[in-house]
């Protein structure tokens, strides 16, 4: 009887302690890798908010970004647009990749991605325009 | 009996474990994912700051 007691409490007491550790957890974000991959998407802002304000480029529902009025673009920044947003793509790519790598879970990354592709709509601006599940809309 | 139920105490503790180590953690994932957001966004508590400042007109 007095085993079947103690026993009940390893298990217990191993289930509050393994549960509280993961509640507590945070995502490492820090890394060098993510740091480097910050800031150069913290660089190209410069260049794209313009075009997000102008409805020209919009926040797609997987995290991404896409060209969704083309001729929204002024005549001068017509010829990069293009390569513009494929490039924030590609580190918007390799950032939910990276986040899920460094915190030793890869299997994470897709639902990295959801979670920014929420909260990327979420801090948009007034104005700016994203995908639902209707197509686009206007912030 | 008694070494059925130490097998059945492991197996449960191990469960646990396995269980609790695939959940995503939703709330520390968003919680960066605003932190970065607001990196690469300029945004100061979740507001932008603007690029160019407005004219202060002189007071008297």
């Amino acid at each position: 009887m007095q085993k079947l007691i103690m026993s009940f409490f390893v298990i217990l007491t191993t289930l509050f302690a393994t549960s509280w550790a993961n509640a507590a957890a945070d995502l490492d974000v820090n890394t060098p890798a993510i740091s480097a991959i910050k800031s150069s998407m913290q660089a190209r802002h410069a260049q794209l908010a313009p075009h997000y304000a102008s409805g020209a480029v919009g926040l797609t529902k997987d995290g991404l970004i896409a060209v969704r009025d083309a001729t929204a673009v002024p005549l001068k920044d017509r010829q990069g647009i293009n390569a513009l947003v494929a490039a924030e793509n590609s580190d918007r790519n390799a950032l939910y990749k990276e986040i899920a790598a460094g915190n030793g879970h890869v299997e994470w990354e897709g639902e990295i991605r959801n979670t920014f592709a929420q909260r990327w709509i979420q801090k948009a601006q007034a104005g700016w325009w994203y995908q639902d599940a209707n197509g686009w809309t206007k912030r | 009996m008694k070494k059925s139920l130490s097998v059945l105490v492991l197996m449960s503790m191990l469960a646990a474990c396995v269980t609790i180590n695939i959940y995503f953690p939703a709330a520390a994932a968003e919680k960066a994912a605003d932190k970065i957001i607001d990196d690469v966004w300029q945004l100061k508590d979740g507001v932008p700051v603007p690029a160019v400042k407005q004219e202060v007109p002189p007071t008297k």
